[in-house]
C-alpha cells in the first residue's frame, strides 16, 4: 500500500509563508502533502526541529526560507542552509536518506514557484518512499526465500 | 481663539503609494488620525508593479506588503480608496475637506476578497495593472495582495448603446457577455428578465441595438438579435432532447412573488398585452388575458410568417409565458362577448387594452371592392394557419412596408412554381419603409419590386380582379416630410394580377371603447408615461396607443403598462421615478481597454433562396455554440461591466450592489500632504520606436511584470509577440526623458538603474540572456549606484553602448527588431543589430491627478506639471499647510521619496504640534481574564469561507472531527468566520463556554490574526491565546481537485494548532518611559534642521557639534545650481537654533559615551565641560568634507583650483580665456568607486556663472558621465545652449595636464571625434570628490553600534524602506554623513530624521515585550553565541554573568533561540515545546497526543 506522504514545510513569515498565500491566491494547484508551519524566520530552524520531525514520521522536511540576501531578518536564511546541511548528514548517520530533507529560497512575490517546489518535492519523497519500499519488500522475500 | 482658528490634529494624505503609505504611517505614529485618499481601488502606487528595487535587487513586493498590511491594519488610518478629493477650504491647520467615496459596487466591509466573483464575471478586460499583458474581469482588484483586500466593479459611466437603446430595456450587453463564456442558460435568462419572447424576438426584432452597436465603428455590429435567437434554441434544443434546463437553485432568476388579489383583466394576447400580463403574474397578480382570437400571440401568430418564425418556437414561448400563472381566455371579443359591467361583476380591479392594430386600412381607390382584392393581416393569418388561399399565379401586393414584404413572400411559397408576385409601393427603394434585409431575400426568392408606383385604379372584370393600372409617384413626402404623395399621371404602368394585396398599413377598431376612454389620432389617448388612459384605473398600451409598431415596442409597453398597474394598485405615485419615455442618447463609447478579438461577424445561416421559397420551413438555421461564442467575443464591452448579475448571485458574503451611488463625505484636517506620484511615460508619443505596433517592444514596466513571478507570464521571461524566451534583450533609455520635443526636458533621475537591475534579473532568469543597453549619460548618482553599474557591466556582462538610437524596424520574418545605432565609443561606426525584444526605458511623467489636486488645493505645478515651483524647497506647496512627498514634485527614486513622506510628516507634526493626540482613536479593552489555574478549554471555528472553503473541504466532518479531540469544548463551522456577526458569535461563546483557547481555521493569519485577536482581547482574553490554521490559500484554493485529501489535510492543520493551543501562555508587554528629547550630533545645516524640527515638536533636543561654530561644510558654498543663496539659508537655521528654547548647542564638544537603548539613553558629552545627558532618540548628522586633490598639477600651479576655490574667485572679478574643468576627480576610481553626485552640477553652475560674467570665456568641461538627474537636467541643457564644450573621455583614459612656458595645456582623448584634443587652458578647475569623516565615524559607528558600509559612509537599516533609520533602533542617520547629495536633499533627509523621531518620542511610553526571545538564566552558559548571533546586538551579559535579551531590541525573529547551545533561549509563542506539540499534532492521531505531551 502506498500511504500518502506527509511533509512538514517550515516557511517564514515574510516570504516562503506569503508565497504559499500567494500560490493559493493565484489558484496555483499542487499536491496535498505539505503541511506548513509558520516560523518568523528559518534562523529559527534548529537541528534538533528537524529530526523531531521525522521522529514523529514526517516523510519529509521541507525548508523554505527568503532569497539569499533578501532575509527580513539579515540572515537568518543563511543559519537555516547551514544547519539543513548539517541535519543531512545526521539523517544519513541514522539510515534516513538525507534527500528527505531540503532548503528553498522562495521570495514573497514568486506564489508560482512555491506551488512548483511543493509539487517537485512531493515527487521525491514519492519516490525515495517507492524505492525504499521496494527494497524493502525485496529484501522480505529474500529472506522469506532463504527460510524456506 | 475663535474655532475656526483651532488646529485639528489629523492629516488627508493624497496618493497612496510608497509616498503616500509612508507619510501616512509617520503621520499616524506621531500621534495624528490620518484619511488616506487614493484613486485607485487599492493603495501601493507603483511601487506595487515593480518585481525587484535597485540596488540590491530585492523583492519589491517582498518591502511593499507587509507595509500595505501596516497600513491596512492601523487604528488611526483611514483608507478611502477609490475616492476623489473634491473640495478644500480653510487655512493651514484647519481645512475642511470633502472626499467623493466613488461607487465601488462592492461592500468593503461585507467582501472577503475570495474571489468567486471574478470567476463569475464574463467580461474581461487588458489589465492596466499587468501593463495589458494579462486580462482582469469588470470586477477585480488590482492585483493579489492589494489592500484593501476587496473588489470593485469597473463600470462605465454610460451605458452601452445596445442596452440603452432597446426599447424593451432589455440587457443585450449582458446576454452578449455571458454568451461569450459559453454561459448560455444565464444569458437566456438575463433575456427574459426584460423580454419574456427571447425567441421570437431573436428571430423578428429589428434590433435597433445592432444599428448603434459601436463594434459597427470598428467593422461590423455584434450580431446580437441572432445571438439571443442562439440562446433561445438552445434550451429548446435541451429540453427536446430530454435534457433538465432547470437551474441550480442559488443561479435562478431572482422572482420576488407577492400574493397580490386583485385581479387584472389584460384586453388583447399580443406581445404587449402578454409582457403586462406575464410581468404582473411574476408579481404575484391574478391575470386574465382575454382574446378574441382562437390563439395567443396576436400578430406574433397571426401576422409573422412562419418561414422567419417557426410556429414551434412561437408556441413554446407563448406556453412559457401562461406557465407564469396567466389565465386565459380565448375567443372571446371585448365589447361583443363580453363588455365593462361584466368584468367588473367578476371582481377585475383594472382593464388593460392591448388590442392591437390588426386591421388594415382602406384606401379609396377605384375598383377596392372588386372581388380578388384582399386584406394583408386576414390573408398571413391563413397562411399561418396552413391554408392555402386560391390566389391565382399573377399577383400585386400594394405597400412597401415589412408586412408588404410578408405577404408577397407567404403569397411566393402558396403559388404554383412560374407564378409572378409584383409589389407596387409609392416610395422609391431607398424610401422602402421596410427592412432591406427584408426587401433582399424577397428579391433572392423572386419577389418582383416596383417602387415609386401609386395605384390608381383596379381592372377587373365579372370574374373579379384582372390587374392594377398605376401612376408614377414623384414624391411621397411633402417639405414638412408629412406623407402627401404627387405623382406624374402622364406616366402609367398597369399589372396584371389575379389577386391584389393590400398592405397599406394597419389601424385599430375601437368600437368596443366607453365614450369616456377618449382617441386621439386613431389610437387611444393615454398619459405617455404611465399609459393610463382619460379613465383613472383604465391602462392601454401596444399598437393601439403607438399605432402599428414592432414588437420589441409593444413588450416596452406592456412593461410600462405593468408598473403602472402595480403602482395603482398598490396606491403608490404612478409617476414617480418612472423611466423616462426617451431612450438615453448618450453612450459609451469603446473602452480604452478593451480589444476588439479580430473576428468577423458571423452571418446568420440560411436556407439558398430555391429552397425556402417552396415552403414556410424557417429560412434562417440558427447559430452554433461555437459561432455564438465567437460572435459574442466580438463585443466592445462598451459599459465595461455588463450588469449580467452573475457576481451578485456569486457572492455568497452577499457584497455586490450594483445600485451603490457615489458618496460625498466631509472631513476636518489639520495639513495636507499631496503625494499622488508620477505615472510611466505614454511610450506611443514616440512613435519611432515602435511601441504599439511592433508586438516585441515593450515597456520598462511591462518588463517590469513580465519578471514579476506573480505578473502576467507567472515570470517566465517571454516576448508578447509570439511567447518565445527572448534571448537578446536592448534597452532603449530616456524614452520620454531629456526630451524637448515631448516637453520633458527634465531627466527621470531612475531609469539608467532600473534597465540596469533589469538586465541582471533578465540574466537571472536565463543565464544566456544577451543584454545591451543603449544609453546617454549613465547616471548612476545614488548611493550603491556606482557599484551596481559595475556589477552589472562586469560581473553580468551587460552591454552599454553609448548611442542614441536612429531607427528600429521589424524584422517581417521573425518579429525581432532591427535596431541602428551609431557606436560613439567605437569611431562612431553606423551598427545595425537584430535583437528578440526592446524594452523602452520610459521617464516619469507628472500623474494627471495632480493638476487636479494641485488646482484644488491652491498649489502651483511647475512647467513639467509636477507640484511645487520652488526646487529648494521640495516639501513646500506655496501654500502653508499643504505639503509635498514623493513624486509629486518631481521624479524621483523610493529612498529619495521615503524620506519626503518622513520629512512632510515632521512638518505636519511642526505646525500641528497643539493638536497632536487629539482626533487619534484609542480602542479600551475588558480586563484580562487570569487563566493560569485553567485547564485549556479550546473553542475551534471552522470558516466556510462562502463556498471558498466548503466546496472543497468538508467542513462538517472536520468539525465533527475536531470536536473529539481532548481540551476542545467547541467547535463549529461559520459562513464567514471574518463577518461582523460571526465575531459576536465569537466573542459571546468564549464567555458562554469559558473558552480559554481560540483557534480559527479560515484563511491566512498574514491578513487576519489582528482581527481576531481583537476579539480575544474584546472576550477579555490574552490575546496570545490564539491560533490560526490556514485551510483556504493553502489548503482549499490549492487542491480544488482532491477534496478527500484537502480535507485530510485540513484536519491535520487544525489539529496541529489544537495541539500547540494546549502550551499557549498569556504574554504580557511592559511599558517603560521615554525620555522626550534627542541628541543630534553634527551642527551642520542637517543637524540643525532636524534640531529645529524636533524642538518645534516639543521635543528637547542636544546637539553636538565638535567644532567651535555651527554651520558645518556648507560654510565652503554659496549658492545652489538653482540660485538659492545658501548662506542666507545657513544664518537663518543658526538664528533659529540660537532661538529654540528646547535646543541646546555644545560646540567644540563629542560624544564620549553612549548607554542604553530606544526611548531612553544615556550618554556624556565632552567639551569644555563634561555634561551627562538623558535622551530617547540619537541622531548622527556628522557630514563629511571634500578630498584635496593630489592630481592635475594640483598644489602646484596656483592656476589650478578646485570648484570651490573657483566660487570664491567668481565672487571677484574673474577673467579668463580658456578655463578647463576636469570632473569625477578622485570619484569613480578604484580606491573611491561610489560618484561623489554634485560634482558635475557643480560644475555647470560655475561654468554658468562665468559665462554670464564673461560670455566670451571659452569653457570646457572634461567628463566621463553628466549626472544631472531630475530638474538639474535643464541647466545642462542650458549651459550647452550658452556654448559650453562638454568633452567626454573614456573612463580609462583621463586628461593629460602639463605645464609649459608658465601655462597650462591639457590633452584629453574626445570620444565623440575618436582622437586627442589639446586645450589651452588659463585656468584647470578640478571637481574632487566628497569623502566620508572617515575616523570620527568609525569611532561614533562603535559608540553607538551602527554600521558603516564600505566606502565609509554610514548604513541605513535599509537602502529603500527604512533610509534614514539605523538597523539599531531609536538612532538615525541623515545629511552627507548618510552619503553625497545636495543642501535641498540633506535637509529633506534631515526632516525626515525628525519624523522618525517623533514617532518614537512623541508617546510617553513604549510598549516592550511580546514575541520576543527570552533566557532562562538557570539553563545559560554564558557562553556569548547569542550574542554573536544577533543581528540586533539585544542579547547582553546581565549582571548576574547570564545571557539576558533587551527586550526593546528584539525584532523575535528567533535566531538565536536555534543558535543557542544549551537551548536556554525560547521564543514566546515559538518556544520548543510549542513548536513540537504543533507539528507532532500535525503528524499524529489524538489519542497518543496526551501522553506524549505529558
Amino acid at each position: 500500500m502506498s500511504k500518502e506522504p506527509i511533509i512538514v514545510a517550515f516557511c517564514c513569515h515574510y516570504c516562503a509563508f506569503t508565497a504559499a498565500d500567494l500560490a493559493g491566491t493565484m489558484r496555483k494547484q499542487y499536491p496535498t502533502n505539505c503541511r506548513i508551519v509558520r516560523l518568523p524566520c528559518t534562523g529559527k530552524v534548529d537541528v534538533n526541529m528537524l529530526l523531531k520531525a521525522f521522529e514523529f514520521d514526517a516523510d519529509g522536511v521541507m525548508v523554505a526560507g527568503c532569497e539569499e540576501g533578501g532575509c527580513h531578518f539579515i540572515q537568518g536564511n543563511i543559519r537555516a542552509i547551514k544547519r539543513v546541511v548539517y541535519a543531512k548528514t545526521l539523517l544519513a548517520e541514522t539510515g534516513v536518506n538525507p534527500d528527505r530533507l531540503v532548503m528553498y529560497h522562495i521570495a514573497a512575490s514568486q506564489g508560482p514557484l512555491f506551488a512548483q517546489r511543493a509539487t517537485e518535492f512531493t515527487e521525491i519523497i514519492k519516490k525515495i518512499n517507492h524505492e525504499e519500499l521496494t527494497r524493502e519488500k525485496n529484501s522480505d522475500d529474500n529472506s522469506r526465500r532463504q527460510a524456506v | 481663539m475663535s474655532d475656526k482658528n483651532k488646529k485639528i490634529g489629523s492629516v488627508l494624505v493624497v496618493g497612496s503609494g510608497i509616498a503616500g503609505m509612508q507619510a501616512s504611517l509617520d503621520c499616524a505614529n506621531a500621534g495624528f488620525k490620518v484619511f488616506l485618499v487614493e484613486k485607485q481601488p487599492s493603495i501601493g502606487g507603483n511601487m506595487a508593479r515593480l518585481d525587484k528595487t535597485f540596488p540590491t535587487n530585492d523583492c519589491a513586493m517582498c518591502m511593499i506588503s507587509p507595509k500595505l498590511v501596516e497600513v491596512g491594519r492601523h487604528l488611526n488610518i483611514d483608507i478611502l480608496s477609490y475616492s476623489d478629493l473634491k473640495n478644500v477650504e480653510g487655512q493651514a491647520g484647519n481645512y475642511r475637506v470633502t472626499i467623493n467615496r466613488r461607487a465601488r459596487f462592492v461592500d468593503e466591509e461585507k467582501c472577503n476578497g475570495c474571489g468567486d466573483c471574478e470567476r463569475a464575471c464574463p467580461v474581461s478586460l487588458a489589465d492596466v495593472f499587468n501593463g495589458e499583458l494579462a486580462e482582469h474581469q469588470a470586477i477585480y482588484r488590482l492585483y493579489p495582495q492589494a489592500i484593501p483586500n476587496v473588489f470593485t466593479i469597473n463600470k462605465n459611466k454610460l451605458p452601452s448603446p445596445c442596452k440603452a437603446t432597446c426599447p424593451a430595456g432589455t440587457n443585450s450587453h449582458g446576454y452578449v457577455a455571458l454568451i461569450s463564456k459559453g454561459k448560455f442558460l444565464k444569458a437566456l435568462d438575463v433575456v427574459r428578465e426584460r423580454m419574456p419572447f427571447a425567441s421570437i424576438c431573436g428571430r423578428i426584432c429589428f434590433h435597433p441595438c445592432e444599428d448603434v452597436c459601436n463594434r459597427g465603428k470598428i467593422d461590423e455590429p455584434v450580431s446580437i438579435r441572432n445571438l439571443k435567437r442562439f440562446v433561445a434554441d438552445y434550451e429548446w434544443e435541451m429540453i427536446q432532447k430530454g435534457e433538465s434546463v432547470e437551474r441550480p437553485p442559488d443561479e435562478k432568476p431572482i422572482e420576488i412573488k407577492m400574493d397580490y388579489q386583485e385581479k387584472v383583466a389584460i384586453i388583447g394576447g399580443g406581445p404587449a398585452g402578454l409582457t403586462c400580463a406575464y410581468d404582473l403574474a411574476i408579481k404575484g397578480y391574478p391575470v386574465t388575458v382575454f382574446d378574441a382570437n382562437e390563439k395567443l400571440g396576436g400578430m406574433m401568430t397571426y401576422g409573422i410568417p412562419a418561414y422567419r418564425l417557426a410556429r414551434d418556437f412561437l408556441e413554446f414561448e407563448l406556453d412559457l409565458i401562461v406557465k407564469k400563472g396567466i389565465k386565459v381566455e380565448l375567443g372571446t371579443r371585448f365589447g361583443v362577448d363580453f363588455n365593462f359591467e361584466d368584468l367588473e361583476k367578476q371582481g377585475y380591479q383594472t382593464i388593460m387594452f392591448a388590442t392591437g392594430a390588426p386591421f388594415t386600412k382602406k384606401i379609396p381607390l377605384e375598383g377596392i371592392d372588386a372581388k380578388g382584392v384582399l386584406e394583408s393581416i386576414p390573408f398571413l393569418k391563413e397562411t399561418n394557419e396552413g391554408r392555402k388561399p386560391d390566389i391565382g399565379k399573377k399577383i400585386v401586393v400594394i405597400g412597401g412596408g415589412n408586412v408588404a414584404i410578408d405577404v408577397a413572400r407567404s403569397a411566393i411559397r402558396i403559388m404554383e412554381p412560374g407564378s409572378e408576385v409584383n409589389v407596387i409601393c409609392l416610395e422609391s427603394r431607398e424610401e422602402m419603409p421596410a427592412h432591406e434585409w427584408e426587401i433582399v431575400e424577397a428579391l433572392e426568392e423572386g419577389v418582383k419590386i416596383h417602387p415609386s408606383w401609386g395605384p390608381s385604379k383596379i381592372i377587373s372584370d365579372s370574374n373579379g380582379v384582372t390587374g392594377i393600372e398605376t401612376i408614377k409617384c414623384i414624391s411621397v413626402f411633402d417639405e414638412l416630410e408629412k406623407f402627401s404623395p404627387s405623382f406624374d399621371k402622364g406616366i402609367k404602368k398597369t399589372f396584371e394580377a389575379s389577386t391584389i394585396l393590400l398592405s397599406v398599413g394597419q389601424m385599430s377598431d375601437f368600437s368596443f371603447l366607453s365614450d369616456d376612454i377618449r382617441t386621439k389620432n386613431g389610437v387611444i389617448d393615454t398619459d405617455p408615461l404611465t399609459l393610463e388612459t382619460t379613465v383613472k384605473g383604465i391602462f392601454a398600451g401596444g399598437d393601439n396607443v403607438t399605432g402599428p409598431k414592432s414588437l420589441v415596442v409593444a413588450v416596452a409597453q406592456g412593461h410600462r403598462a405593468s408598473d403602472s398597474i402595480h403602482r395603482y394598485l398598490r396606491g403608490l405615485d404612478l409617476r414617480e421615478d418612472r423611466e423616462p419615455i426617451e431612450q438615453t442618447r448618450e453612450f459609451a463609447e469603446i473602452p480604452k481597454n478593451t480589444y476588439p478579438a479580430g473576428i468577423p461577424r458571423h452571418v446568420m445561416p440560411t436556407l439558398d433562396a430555391a429552397t425556402r421559397k417552396t415552403s414556410f420551413i424557417e429560412m434562417e438555421t440558427g447559430f452554433t455554440a461555437d459561432m455564438a461564442i465567437k460572435e459574442a467575443s466580438r463585443c466592445l464591452n462598451c459599459a465595461i461591466c455588463s450588469e449580467c448579475y452573475e457576481c451578485v448571485r456569486a457572492c455568497k458574503a452577499q457584497a455586490i450592489n450594483h445600485d451603490s451611488k457615489d458618496e460625498l463625505i466631509d472631513l476636518n484636517v489639520g495639513a495636507i500632504i499631496l503625494a499622488n506620484g508620477f505615472e510611466p511615460f505614454d511610450a506611443s508619443l514616440k512613435p519611432e520606436y515602435g511601441f504599439g505596433r511592433y508586438k516585441n517592444v515593450i515597456t520598462s514596466l511591462q518588463f517590469e511584470r513580465i519578471l514579476s513571478a506573480s505578473g502576467p507570464y507567472s515570470g517566465d521571461i517571454k516576448r508578447p509577440g509570439d511567447g518565445k524566451a527572448p534571448k537578446k534583450i536592448a534597452w532603449i533609455q530616456c524614452i520620454g526623458s531629456r526630451d524637448v520635443t515631448v516637453g520633458n526636458d527634465y531627466c527621470s533621475s531612475v531609469c539608467c538603474m532600473y534597465a540596469t537591475k533589469q538586465s541582471i534579473i533578465a540574466k537571472e532568469h536565463e543565464s544566456d540572456t544577451d543584454c545591451t543597453i543603449f544609453f546617454i549619460d549613465m547616471r548612476a548618482f545614488g548611493k550603491g549606484f556606482e557599484g551596481f553599474y559595475n556589477r552589472a557591466k562586469n560581473e553580468h556582462g551587460t552591454h552599454y553602448i553609448r548611442s542614441q538610437v536612429s531607427s528600429i524596424k521589424e524584422n517581417p520574418e521573425n518579429e525581432n527588431l532591427i535596431l541602428r545605432y551609431n557606436d560613439v565609443e567605437s569611431n562612431n561606426r553606423i551598427v545595425s543589430d537584430e535583437f528578440d525584444l526592446v524594452v523602452l526605458s520610459v521617464g516619469l511623467v507628472a500623474n494627471p491627478s495632480i493638476k487636479e489636486t494641485a488646482e484644488l488645493v491652491g498649489v502651483q505645478c511647475n512647467q513639467f506639471g509636477f507640484a511645487g515651483t520652488q526646487p529648494a524647497y521640495p516639501l513646500l506647496s506655496g501654500r502653508e499647510g499643504i505639503f509635498l512627498s514623493g513624486a509629486v514634485n518631481g521624479p524621483k527614486d523610493i529612498p529619495e521619496t521615503v524620506m519626503q513622506s518622513s520629512a512632510a510628516a515632521a512638518l505636519c507634526g511642526q505646525l500641528l504640534n497643539d493638536a497632536r493626540g487629539t482626533e487619534i482613536e484609542v480602542r479600551e479593552y475588558p480586563v484580562e481574564k487570569d487563566i493560569s489555574d485553567e485547564e485549556p478549554r479550546i473553542g475551534v471555528f471552522v470558516c466556510h469561507c462562502g463556498i471558498n472553503i466548503a466546496a472543497v473541504i468538508d467542513v462538517k466532518s472536520v468539525v465533527d472531527y475536531v470536536k473529539k479531540i481532548p481540551g476542545v469544548v467547541h467547535a463549529e463551522d461559520t459562513l464567514y468566520t471574518c463577518s461582523q456577526d460571526s465575531q459576536k458569535i465569537i466573542k459571546e461563546t468564549i464567555i458562554e463556554k469559558k473558552l480559554n483557547r481560540l483557534i480559527v481555521a479560515s484563511c491566512t493569519p498574514r491578513t487576519h490574526e489582528s482581527l481576531f485577536q481583537e476579539t480575544l482581547r474584546e472576550a477579555g482574553l490574552n490575546k496570545y491565546l490564539f491560533e490560526m490554521a490556514d485551510i483556504r490559500e493553502q489548503c482549499s484554493w490549492v487542491h480544488q481537485q482532491e477534496p478527500e485529501k484537502a480535507t485530510e489535510k485540513a484536519i491535520d492543520l487544525i489539529r496541529g494548532s489544537i495541539g500547540k493551543s494546549h502550551l499557549l501562555e498569556p504574554i504580557h508587554f511592559k511599558t517603560v518611559g521615554i525620555t522626550k528629547a534627542a541628541l543630534v550630533i553634527g551642527g551642520g545645516l542637517t543637524g540643525m534642521t532636524t534640531s529645529i524640527s524636533l524642538a518645534k515638536q516639543g521635543i528637547e533636543v542636544f546637539l553636538v557639534e565638535r567644532n567651535d561654530y555651527l554651520g558645518g561644510e556648507l560654510i565652503h558654498i554659496d549658492r545652489s545650481l538653482e540660485g538659492d543663496n545658501l548662506q542666507v539659508r545657513l544664518s537663518d537655521a543658526i538664528k533659529e537654533v540660537e532661538l529654540e528654547d528646547n535646543i541646546t548647542v555644545f560646540l567644540n564638544s563629542t560624544i564620549d559615551s553612549v548607554n542604553g537603548f530606544l526611548g531612553n539613553f544615556t550618554s556624556t558629552i565632552k567639551g569644555t565641560a563634561t555634561t551627562e545627558i538623558k535622551h530617547g532618540a540619537i541622531i548622527v548628522a556628522t557630514g563629511a568634507s571634500q578630498s584635496q586633490p593630489s592630481e592635475f598639477l594640483y598644489g602646484q600651479n596656483d592656476n589650478v583650483m578646485t570648484q570651490r576655490e573657483l566660487e570664491v574667485n567668481l565672487k571677484d572679478n574673474f577673467i579668463a580665456k580658456n578655463v578647463v574643468m576636469i570632473q569625477c576627480v578622485g570619484s569613480r576610481n578604484d580606491t573611491r568607486t561610489y560618484c561623489s553626485r554634485t560634482c558635475c552640477s557643480e560644475a555647470i553652475k560655475n561654468a554658468l556663472a562665468i559665462k554670464e560674467q564673461h560670455p566670451e570665456t571659452i569653457v570646457s568641461i572634461l567628463y566621463r558621465e553628466i549626472r544631472t538627474y531630475a530638474y538639474k537636467e535643464v541647466y545642462y541643457r542650458k549651459a550647452r545652449e550658452k556654448g559650453i564644450r562638454f568633452i567626454h573621455f573614456p573612463d580609462d583614459q583621463y586628461p593629460d595636464v602639463s605645464e609649459k612656458n608658465g601655462a597650462l595645456e591639457i590633452k584629453v582623448h574626445n570620444t565623440v571625434l575618436g582622437k586627442e584634443l589639446t586645450l589651452p587652458a588659463n585656468k584647470l578647475i578640478l571637481s574632487p570628490a566628497i569623502i566620508p569623516e572617515s575616523e570620527n565615524n568609525e569611532r561614533i559607528g562603535e559608540l553607538l553600534k551602527v554600521p558603516i558600509n564600505e566606502d565609509g559612509f554610514f548604513m541605513e537599516a535599509h537602502v529603500k524602506l527604512r533610509p534614514v533609520d539605523f538597523a539599531n533602533e531609536g538612532v538615525f542617520v541623515c545629511g552627507l554623513a548618510h552619503s553625497p547629495k545636495f543642501t535641498e536633499e540633506n535637509v529633506v533627509q534631515a526632516l525626515a530624521v525628525a519624523g522618525r523621531v517623533s514617532c518614537i518620542l512623541s508617546k510617553d511610553t513604549l510598549e516592550v515585550g511580546g514575541l520576543i526571545s527570552v533566557v532562562d538564566p538557570e539553563k545559560c552558559a554564558s557562553c556569548l553565541t547569542c550574542l554573536r548571533e544577533c543581528v540586533y546586538e539585544a542579547p547582553f551579559i546581565n549582571a548576574e554573568g547570564v545571557a539576558e535579551i533587551e527586550a526593546i531590541k528584539c525584532q523575535g525573529c528567533g535566531n538565536c533561540t536555534s543558535a543557542c547551545p544549551a537551548k536556554a533561549i525560547q521564543l514566546r509563542t515559538f518556544t520548543d515545546i510549542q513548536e513540537k506539540a504543533l507539528f507532532f499534532s500535525i503528524l499524529k492521531e489524538p489519542e497518543i497526543l496526551k501522553n506524549e505531551l505529558d
